[in-house]
């Protein structure tokens, strides 16, 4: 027999529902209304600030066109005492309405009360690589077929018109020649693999020997201070000598190699027309790469955008770290934040098991929860100077006295280190895990816990075989968060161990491999650096943002692998029904 | 008839040290008649605390060997309590106390030098909820033996299929061990946890409301593993459900705040009790 709700169709249902809206007004609709625009602004800010360091970021290494432009001969904007001006085309905005005459003001043309800014490149020859100019005073803006555009190893980018290609051999090729182009395309090529090749060289083969020479330095410098030597001493001494001289000769070959390719980098010379007319020369070795930009197509911008992009993530830097790559901070971060879960996560889980399964819940243990809840909103430099003072000086220094005490006064690990960072932002990051692990161990049922010591097992057994594997997802959730909180910290790394510009990455093909007592470079300091130290700030803003963009990326990669993780042991070791 | 059904339950056990040990208790009942099976667990004026509160009053009671014993009784009564005090599952909450003792097969349970983890390896334990862990259903029957340290592979697969039989699950799970234990129903669920209880061949099983969660044909269908359990284990079960407590107990107990009002054939506290509040609960009229 069918009751009278099952009898009632769809449409009756939902007349009810609807009448009974109006007739009584349902208590804490505003609430809802309250939370969701709470939502709401939260999501517009994420939106926001990812859209602006997104098209910000991207936008950089996108190829733009190149403007030629004329300045109206009745007006008076000239640039570098000409008429015509070679530059991308960055922003068209208002102007400041303190710089306008009364005329501009009142003229009837809007573009008078505009401005234009251009990238013009050539820092060596204008000396700055930015400028504004008035829009109303601009006659006319083409875009000119021959233009480059050349990255160099100094100075910045170039924009100019090519004159000629000068070879060693005293020929030349002129710009109008058909087979200028691929020439020059070729040179560049050939410039760039002997670079790739002396920055092999160097870095590696030499960049050994220096390493061990270092060290026997050191030890010859520990026997020069001695009063007196015993005679092993003495021996030792003679050992490091004949060591060093082994050494020089084997970095003298390598040495030779560097410099006869380095010699090869100066034979071809490019000579370029500025917009000024100027003629300028540069040598082919110290262009990057180079472009066209006005004779490209969607598919050859492409290519050069994920050239340029490419060289961004895996170069490094030049120049005070606005041009080139930043692969050693990319590098450095990860190999900090990896260091650091490594250190932080047996740590906060066996506080936090102790805490919560074997200590006797009191007023010790409630003390001891409210101190590391406390812990976690200690501001981060706190954590840092702490980490200077204790793992630096005291743990590095008795390292150092110990273990380096022939390479002293100069200090091994008794300085800022990678280590020491790493183990500072473990610090930092400890209490995150501990109140998360916790809670993922409160969360596991009471009846999984006494099924399993009714089965016979210990305590332990217990932990190891049910509880921490039901805890796993929450533990890994906890991991994100200090993962998270970790690798976007700069204030106390600039204490322990993050430099600006670092020689060495941490992690190399040289034994022992990992050189925990290495400064790093951290992609959080390198913004700081980029958009607060670097002498031309307007050239710097576009790195700034493309840099953020990859720390973001860095820290959104390093949580969707824990957060996979976690998804994976929930799947495994969780159900609906419990 | 007693002595019938031990010298079966030898003949069935594979083991060798346990069968020797039932040997050794077959002998001692020879020596002593039937008075150690009657007095197998021995209750021996036990009072028991929660911090201060007393649950549990001066109780005694001898609980037979291979039969069903039930403890009834309203909520709140202490019949949980004193089921969880058997394998010492009350040790788990602070400032709790006891009184008086406990004797299983002559020894107490609360002995110093008897270690709380050998004493619970003889006791299966099955609870209110079911309470698989999250692991396959191989691997939640051999948990015990796993713990124990024995990894045999011949061993573990030989205790899961007598397990699950035993428990009347084999035919229903034999083709996804390697499954999730989540992947059961609630019945095939608690099954499952007596199968696991019992893997580790225990001497007694407690049962803690094991049908409260279930429907009547799972419920049924534990009921009848109850009857065929008892040929091997000695049962205590507490139940909520008077039917169920008379149709697959022997004996039962009535407790009422933390007293033991009566304590007797099954048949008699049902049909005839000697006092009036069990039979005021037993009918329904109060509890």
């Amino acid at each position: 027999m069918k009751t009278r709700a099952d009898r009632r169709t769809p449409e009756d249902t939902a007349d009810k529902a609807g009448h009974s809206r109006r007739s009584e007004r349902p208590r804490g609709e505003t609430f809802v209304w309250m939370t969701a625009m709470g939502l709401t602004v939260g999501l517009t800010m994420i939106v926001f600030l990812l859209g602006l360091v997104v098209t910000n970021g991207v936008g950089v290494f996108w190829p733009r066109r190149v403007a030629l432009v004329e300045f109206r001969e009745d007006r008076d904007t000239r640039f570098q005492g000409g008429t015509k001006a070679l530059g991308v085309i960055t922003i068209e905005q208002d102007r400041d309405v303190r710089d306008l005459t009364i005329e501009q003001s009142e003229s009837p043309h809007a573009a008078d009360r505009r401005e234009k800014q251009l990238f013009l490149g050539n820092r060596d020859a204008f000396g700055q690589a930015f400028s504004f100019f008035p829009a109303g005073d601009i006659q006319s803006v083409t875009y000119p077929d021959d233009v480059i555009r050349a990255e160099r190893l100094e100075w910045g980018d170039a924009l100019f018109f090519p004159v000629r290609l000068e070879m060693e051999d005293g020929t030349a090729v002129e710009a109008d020649d058909p087979i200028f182009h691929s020439h020059l395309h070729r040179l560049v090529e050939d410039a760039a693999a002997r670079r790739a090749q002396i920055h092999r060289i160097e870095r590696y083969e030499i960049g050994r020997i220096n390493l061990q020479m270092h060290q026997l330095e050191q030890e010859e410098r520990y026997f020069a201070r001695q009063d007196s030597l015993t005679d092993q001493q003495r021996s030792e001494r003679e050992a490091v000598a004949g060591r060093m001289d082994e050494l020089r000769a084997e970095y003298q070959p390598l040495a030779d190699r560097a410099a006869e390719l380095r010699s090869k980098q100066q034979r071809d010379i490019l000579v370029y027309r500025l917009v000024t007319g100027e003629e300028r020369s540069i040598l082919v070795g110290q262009i990057v790469h180079h472009y066209y930009p006005n004779r490209l197509g969607v598919a050859g911008r492409a290519q050069i955008f994920a050239g340029q992009l490419w060289r961004f993530l895996s170069g490094y830097p030049r120049e005070a770290n606005t041009e080139g790559g930043i692969f050693p901070a990319i590098f450095g971060t990860f190999v900090m934040t990896l260091l650091m879960s490594v250190a932080v996560m047996p740590f906060g889980v066996m506080a936090a098991i102790y805490l919560r399964e074997y200590a006797r819940q009191g007023l010790f243990v409630r003390a001891v929860r409210i101190a590391i809840n406390n812990l976690a909103g200690v501001p981060s430099i706190v954590f840092g100077i702490f980490g200077l003072g204790f793992f630096v000086y005291f743990v590095g220094g008795g390292i150092d006295r110990m273990f380096f005490d022939r390479a002293l006064p100069a200090p091994t690990f008794g300085t800022g280190g990678i280590l020491w960072a790493s183990l500072t932002l473990a610090l930092m990051t400890v209490p995150v895990v501990i109140v998360a692990t916790e809670e993922a161990l409160a969360a596991v049922p009471r009846g999984v816990r006494e099924g399993s010591l009714a089965c016979g097992a210990s305590k332990w057994q217990t932990i190891r075989y049910l509880v921490l594997p039901a805890a796993a997802p929450g533990i890994m959730t906890g991991l994100v968060l200090a993962m998270a909180r970790g690798a976007g910290e700069v204030a106390p790394l600039m204490l322990v161990g993050v430099v600006a510009l670092a020689p060495n990455l941490p992690l190399d093909g040289l034994f022992p491999f990992i050189h925990l007592e290495r400064k790093f470079m951290h992609l959080g300091f390198h913004i700081y650096d980029l958009g607060f130290q670097s002498p031309d700030s307007e050239a710097a803003k576009p790195m700034v943002f493309a840099t953020t963009l990859v720390l973001i990326l860095l820290v959104v990669a390093l949580n969707l692998i824990a957060t996979l993780v976690r998804n994976h042991l929930r799947k495994k070791y969780t159900a609906d029904k419990f | 008839m007693n002595d019938k059904r031990d010298s079966t339950f030898a003949a069935s056990r594979g083991s060798g040290e346990i069968r020797q040990k039932r040997v050794q208790v077959g002998q001692r009942q020879k020596q002593t008649g039937n008075d150690a099976h009657a007095r197998y667990i021995q209750v021996r004026d036990h009072s028991f605390f929660y911090g201060t509160t007393q649950v549990l009053y001066d109780l005694n009671m001898d609980i037979p060997e291979r039969h069903v014993t039930a403890l009834i009784g309203p909520s709140g009564c202490g019949k949980s309590t004193l089921l969880r005090n058997f394998n010492r599952m009350n040790d788990l909450i602070d400032g709790i106390s006891h009184r008086g003792d406990i004797l299983i097969d002559g020894r107490s349970i609360y002995d110093p030098y008897l270690e709380v983890i050998s004493l619970r390896k003889r006791i299966g334990m099955v609870f209110q909820k079911s309470n698989p862990f999250p692991k396959s259903i191989y691997e939640n029957i051999v948990y015990s033996l796993r713990v124990a340290g024995r990894n045999r592979r011949a061993e573990l697969d030989e205790t899961v299929e007598r397990s699950l039989r035993a428990a009347a699950l084999w035919d229903e799970v034999k083709d996804r061990l390697r499954e999730t234990a989540f992947s059961l129903s609630g019945g095939q669920m608690q099954r499952l946890c007596i199968a696991r209880a019992i893997a580790n061949r225990p001497e007694i099983l407690l049962m803690d409301e094991p049908c409260s969660a279930l429907d009547p044909v799972a419920t049924g269908k534990i009921e009848d593993l109850i009857h065929q359990l008892k040929e091997e284990y000695t049962i205590i079960i507490v139940t909520h459900n008077m039917q169920q407590a008379a149709r697959v107990s022997d004996r039962t107990a009535f407790l009422y705040m933390g007293r033991l009002i009566e304590y007797n054939d099954t048949e008699k506290i049902f049909t005839n009790p000697t006092e009036e509040q069990t039979e005021a609960y037993v009918s329904g009229r109060f509890g």
